[in-house]
């Protein structure tokens, strides 16, 4: 990326593109994922209320997965939810899922 | 004291200093206000509550609990688009030291009128410039005044200085404490009326409240574009070299009084010069007018601005004196000699001079310093030859 | 008047002493004059001995200093006597005003005064008679317009009405204009 001159910026370091955190994929600090267990899921949307990174995913008012481009991994939803649905897992572990995933 | 509620123009008043800034910030009726009362500032405060109380000001006036949350209020409020001001002396701007920062990195155009005082220990309540010179570096305009009159004519000025959109850099101006701030003098004080037209409205570029323009005040910035914001800092202050004057101007078209960044007394012809901030180039004028009428060739040179320091006006007006005094009313303990001393010796270095120079060092913690004394530095300056490898003296210290 | 007037007060805490450097600088706007009236005190309370000063001139008054070689001193108690060096730097012809029960030629032996003009009123009594509280301020205004061409009596009243009317009762700003009046017609001299 290229950084810009002093001449070029905003004063103050005022971020002046508003919903520019969207450009920021905090998903890389990730080390453990959350995985649901949709069986036991009842679509009470408490994970939504509680993400600090707005990575639960919603389709008509129900729960449709977590967004892992911002998911840091912290472990709040896991934590907050009432049906303990959601398990932290290993993100190296997960990943070699994906990757089997995508093999087959 | 007589509170006149119409002024009218060119008819003086009495005031002391405290009041006259009062009156000042009635007039300019800042959006938020946030001050905590502290000697020899109280009765700015203390004024200041009666005109909130009154209904004279549409100010939301915040009684905080310390100068630190004095200046954060007022930096929520500028970044709200509001005018914010606050007014403090000594130990409180010490508390407010870390928070200044942030008004000026943030680029908000604050006013905070400072009444000087000393920092303690001992405990001290009277005048010098310790606490000012404590923020020099915090990157607000400063100001410096001689009279009272001077101090109400740059708290208005301070307004339209701030928020210039070639500076948006945070002002201060001073007053000294006791000497100005718990003074009477004959000053004018504007109709309400001029002063409004004066300072305007401000329209924020960028303002928290502005939901259809949604911003971001104050956050992390590290070694990637850090550097570049401190850079445009410098830039404001580098404009507000040109901005500070240009106003003054603008002043003096509208009130007979003139300001720039210095002001030259007796000095296109003078051998001897003294530098000074503050109240006491009352006093040097009063002994240059004296020594004048012996036939002495000796002059004042006041500095208005110390920050931006105006290092090209400075040389052009001290070029080519045999002897030059700076007179500083702080001291930067371990420092080979004080703030405004080498502010004057780099200005003129920089610009190929090397008078001799001396730095006295004089009125601390309210020392009062008196004409026969400014007559003494003259006297010596006569003697002075060349560069001075000792250049710092006390004057009215006793051994 | 022409020339640079300077006037050193001298009282305790709660005397009006303030005030009264104060009053007498605003009077002379009402002639057009120049003024400065200031206090020396730090911290101090209620019966400290307290110091302020008043410049007087026709012309713009620059220095920012106290005043050292006074043309008057006005002294509210004379308890200070002894207490205070408040005759230090009084000029030749220059004139001290005390509030005292002494006759002004006791006063200048007392203190062994060889110049200046001394003048003595009974202050205290006035203010006690008059206002009813011993705040004996606009009467030492009265003796000082007696020591000295400063100010007009008529434009002190004017003063004395306006500004004190603001914070006293009508009976008050009276009690203390009869005050100032007697003051300056019972005030005595002693010159050598």
């Amino acid at each position: 990326m290229t950084l810009k001159g002093w001449r070029e910026i905003p004063i103050g370091g005022l971020i002046i593109d508003a919903g520019n955190s969207k450009e920021y994929e905090t998903g890389s600090w990730r080390i453990k994922r959350p995985v649901v267990d949709m069986d036991r899921c009842s679509h009470c949307l408490i994970c939504w209320v509680y993400c600090p990174d707005s990575a639960i995913l919603v389709e008509d008012t129900r729960f449709a997965g977590i967004d892992l481009v911002y998911c840091k991994g912290c472990g709040i939803c896991a934590s907050e939810c009432p049906r303990k649905a959601i398990t932290m897992v290993d993100e190296a572990q997960a990943r070699k899922g994906d990757h089997d995933d995508h093999q087959d | 004291m007589t509170t006149r509620t119409e002024y009218v123009k060119g008819t003086p008043v009495a005031l002391d200093g405290d009041r006259a800034v009062a009156e000042a910030m009635r007039q300019v009726n800042p959006d938020v206000v946030a001050a905590y009362p502290i000697t020899p500032q109280t009765e700015i405060v203390q004024r200041f509550s009666e005109f909130v109380a009154n209904g004279e000001v549409d100010t939301e006036f915040i009684a905080v609990e310390s100068e630190h949350a004095a200046m954060s209020a007022c930096i929520g409020a500028s970044a709200a688009g509001g005018r914010a001001q606050t007014a403090t002396a000594g130990a409180g701007l010490a508390l407010m030291w870390e928070v200044t920062w942030v008004a000026a990195g943030t680029r908000l155009p604050i006013v905070m009128h400072v009444v000087n005082r000393s920092l303690s220990a001992p405990l001290n309540i009277l005048c010098d410039h310790s606490d000012s010179m404590g923020v020099r570096d915090a990157g607000w305009i400063q100001l410096y005044a001689e009279t009272i009159q001077e101090a109400y004519d740059d708290a208005i000025q301070a307004v339209r200085i701030a928020e210039h959109p070639d500076v948006m850099l945070p002002t201060m101006h001073t007053l000294d404490g006791f000497v100005l701030g718990h003074s009477l003098e004959r000053i004018e004080v504007l109709p309400d009326e001029v002063v409004r037209g004066f300072i305007g409205t401000y329209n924020p570029r960028y303002s928290l409240l502005d939901v259809d323009h949604p911003v971001t005040f104050g956050p992390n910035d590290y070694h990637d574009y850090f550097f570049e914001h401190r850079r445009q800092q410098i830039e404001g202050m580098e404009r507000a070299l040109d901005v500070i004057p240009q106003i003054g101007e603008e002043f003096g078209a509208l009130t007979g009084r003139r300001y720039g960044l210095v002001e030259g007394y007796q000095l296109d012809d003078a051998d001897f010069a003294i530098v000074a901030l503050g109240s006491i180039n009352g006093t040097v004028k009063v002994v240059v007018d004296e020594l004048r009428r012996q036939d002495r060739k000796v002059g004042l040179l006041k500095v208005r601005s110390f920050r931006p320091f105006p290092a090209d006006k400075v040389a052009q007006a001290l070029g080519g004196k045999r002897a030059i005094a700076v007179l500083d009313r702080s001291f930067s303990f371990g420092a080979q000699a004080h703030p405004l001393f080498l502010e004057v010796l780099t200005a003129l270095y920089t610009h190929g001079f090397t008078p001799g120079m001396a730095n006295y060092v004089f009125g601390l913690g309210g020392r009062d310093t008196l004409p026969w004394q400014i007559r003494q530095v003259y006297d010596d300056l006569a003697e002075l030859e060349g560069v001075v490898s000792a250049p710092v003296r006390y004057l009215t210290v006793r051994e | 008047m022409e020339k640079l007037l300077e006037i050193r007060w001298h009282g305790r805490g709660g005397q009006g002493v303030v005030t009264a450097s104060e009053l007498l600088a605003e009077t002379a706007l009402e002639d057009g004059g120049y003024f400065q009236a200031f206090p020396d005190y730090g911290s101090e309370r209620m019966g400290a001995p307290i110091r302020a000063y008043t410049r007087i001139s026709s012309s713009p008054i620059r220095q920012h200093c106290q005043i050292s070689e006074p043309d008057a001193v006005v002294v509210f108690d004379s308890t200070l006597i002894g207490v205070v060096d408040f005759t230090e730097g009084l000029k030749d012809g220059g004139a001290l005003v005390i509030n005292t029960t002494l006759p002004p030629d006791e006063v200048r032996r007392r203190l062994g005064l060889g110049h200046g003009r001394v003048y003595t009123v009974d202050a205290t009594s006035i203010a006690l008679s008059t206002m009813k509280r011993n705040i004996p301020n606009t009467p030492m205004l009265g003796a000082l317009l007696r020591a000295i061409d400063v100010v007009k009596k008529d434009d002190l009243i004017k003063v004395i009405t306006e500004r004190m009317g603001g914070r006293m009762s009508k009976e008050m700003v009276k009690a203390n204009i009869e005050a100032m009046e007697q003051a300056f017609n019972e005030t005595r001299e002693d010159r050598i």
